[in-house]
Parts: structure tokens; C-alpha cells; sequence
């Protein structure tokens, strides 16, 4: 797969970077120096190796994944049936809520899925339900159940939000 | 995997802490140590209370984050999957561990009009890859799917990370996504 990374102008160097530190980065006084050792560079090229892969894109962030459930937080994921001709005004209403974390556009009948990260879990269901008073339209609540979570894998992806 | 954690008990140093690190971690040559000045703690302790937030799962992982548009993965399919509730506990873990899968969960169906229960996603480099690999999936549940959607993304309408106070980030909106590769 990592043959393909076709819009990045990557090195053999920046591909096993990206695929080798998606997770485990060292908690310890020197880590860039640690990982450096791992991939044999020097602490100054791996440090300047992940500022440049952030700044042009190719890496969204650098450091710590957290996880807004474990925090003690609210989370659902919510779809809704938006008419094409309000879309955009639904779509900035949902958007104005700051719990409103990330808002989709999908080929389905629902077609607005968004998800919802609340710091008290209760706030959850207002956002939910002041949406559908403001709206007229049904918001479907679909919250993970259960999580079919597995060790990190080389060409794994998106952020771990939907 | 089906109890959540409970509720974490997180203090004051840690919410300056996540508040300082959730756009990333500062590239310099002894990262916890300059976090730990800011915070007027040692880079002892910063270390201790990240190993500890690792420890209690409020941090997932520490890395790189890959923005896979840029890498060239244009085609991001939701697929979602009818399967009978019995089956989900023993076919889930296999979907979700499919190098393809970004994450999998199951979630509560809405009847009749939304039967699906299974939600993995599936990232690749067209729609024509997205569905080929939807047929590994529907290989493996074999008869036990009972009937499947791909909802692919047309457009980013807001994209913001986790939000904390004192958090100024602007959120990424209106964006529009690569309809496919």
C-alpha cells in the first residue's frame, strides 16, 4: 500500500516514519533521539523530518490521541435527513454548536452525519434534542454500543472520531 | 470490550496538561521537559502523568497522525452492515481487524428505515477500491449480512478536534472532499 502514496512527495525515510511511529512514541527525556536510534537518524533529522510532514500536510498532528469517553465526556455519532434546499442552513445551524466536533456530508437518505463531544455526558441529549426543536427534522442518535478495537495496524488512518 | 471504563478522574495539571498537547507535542529535543515548564511541574512528572493518562486510556496512542488525503486514501466509505445482534460479538473483532478498517463499532439500528448495526470504515484510494474491499467484508459475514450500505463522504461541513476551555482552535469547515480518486 505504502507503493501508492501518491499526492505526498515522500522519501523511503518520511513513508517508514509515518508508518512506524503512528503510535508508541516514547515517554522518556530524549524521544526523538530514541526513535532516531530505531530508524537510524539523528534526533535533529527526526525532529525536522516530523515538523516538516506536519507543516505540509502530510501528517494532521503529532502527538498525543485522546479519548474524549475515557475523559469522563459525552460521544454519540448522529445522522439526519437534510432536504437539498435547506441543506446549508441545517448544516450551519448544527455546525454553531461547539460540541459539534465533525460534520459530514454522505450519499444516503441521511445525509448529514455529525459527531457530538460533550465534557458532561447528559449534554449529549439536549444538543441532540435542541437541534431537532430548531430544525423540525428527526436526529437519529446512534452512539457506539460496542467497539471492535484492535492494535494499530501500519495504514491506519483517519482520526479515530466517527 | 463491552464495559466502558469508568469515569477518570482527571486534576487540574491534567486538564492544563490535554490542553497544551491536543494540537500536538512540541518538536524539541526533550518535549515533556518544555511542557513540563509550563506547567511549573518537573519533566518528571509530566512524564509520570502521561504514562498514567495512557494507563487510564484517556490517550489512545502518541504519534503521527496521517492525513490520508494527502497519502493518497481520497475514498472514505462508512460501510454499515445489517447483522443479527447474536453475531456481532464474534464478527465484529474480525472486521475490525481488517488492515483497511479504521474503526468498527456497533451501533443501534432504527427501524425499518435504518437496519444496520455494524459501522466500519474503510479507507482506500477510490470508490472502486472502497467497494472491493466492502466484498472482504461481506465475505466474512457471509450469511449473516443481511443486507449492507456505503455512505461515502461528499463534503467536510466542520471538523474540529476535542475542545477543551481555553481552547481558541478555529474549526475546519466547508471543506470539500476529494469525491474520489
Amino acid at each position: 500500500m505504502t507503493d501508492n502514496l501518491v499526492f505526498a512527495d515522500l522519501d523511503a525515510t518520511d513513508r517508514a516514519l509515518i508508518n512506524g511511529l503512528q503510535g508508541g512514541f516514547p515517554v522518556c527525556e530524549r524521544p526523538f533521539a530514541e526513535i532516531g536510534g530505531w530508524f537510524g537518524l539523528s534526533e535533529c533529522e527526526v525532529i525536522s523530518r516530523i515538523s516538516r510532514l506536519c507543516h505540509d500536510g502530510t501528517a494532521s498532528r503529532f502527538g498525543p490521541l485522546y479519548n474524549t469517553e475515557a475523559m469522563g465526556g459525552g460521544v454519540t455519532l448522529a445522522a439526519m435527513w437534510v432536504p437539498e434546499d435547506n441543506f446549508d442552513d441545517v448544516a450551519r445551524l448544527v455546525n454553531s454548536y461547539p460540541e459539534v466536533a465533525h460534520n459530514y456530508e454522505r450519499t444516503h437518505v441521511l445525509n448529514m452525519w455529525f459527531v457530538v463531544l460533550t465534557e458532561n455526558p447528559g449534554r449529549v441529549a439536549e444538543v441532540l434534542q435542541e437541534i431537532e426543536k430548531n430544525t423540525g427534522l428527526r436526529v437519529y442518535d446512534m452512539p457506539k454500543e460496542e467497539e471492535f478495537f484492535l492494535e494499530l495496524k501500519l495504514e491506519a488512518l483517519a482520526e479515530e472520531v466517527t | 470490550m463491552k464495559q466502558e471504563p469508568p469515569a477518570v478522574f482527571l486534576d487540574n495539571l491534567d486538564r492544563d496538561l490535554i490542553a497544551l498537547t491536543q494540537k500536538g507535542l512540541p518538536l524539541v529535543s526533550r518535549p515533556y521537559h518544555y511542557l513540563a515548564e509550563k506547567l511549573g511541574l518537573s519533566g518528571e512528572q509530566v512524564m509520570l502523568r502521561i504514562k498514567a493518562l495512557q494507563g487510564k486510556g484517556v490517550i489512545r496512542r502518541i504519534g503521527l497522525i496521517p492525513n490520508h488525503y494527502r497519502l493518497g486514501y481520497c475514498a472514505n466509505g462508512m460501510t454499515v452492515w445489517d447483522v443479527p445482534d447474536e453475531q456481532t460479538s464474534l464478527l465484529g473483532p474480525r472486521i475490525g481487524a481488517l488492515s483497511f478498517v479504521s474503526h468498527c463499532y456497533r451501533r443501534p439500528r432504527y427501524l425499518p428505515e435504518w437496519p444496520y448495526n455494524l459501522f466500519a470504515m474503510v479507507h482506500a484510494r477510490s470508490r472502486a477500491e472502497v467497494e472491493e474491499l466492502a466484498q472482504e467484508i461481506s465475505d466474512i459475514l457471509g450469511e449473516h449480512n443481511r443486507g449492507h450500505k456505503i455512505l461515502y463522504s461528499t463534503r467536510i461541513l466542520k471538523k474540529t478536534g476535542l475542545r477543551l476551555a481555553g481552547d481558541l482552535s478555529k474549526p475546519d469547515e466547508g471543506k470539500r472532499e476529494n469525491k474520489d480518486a
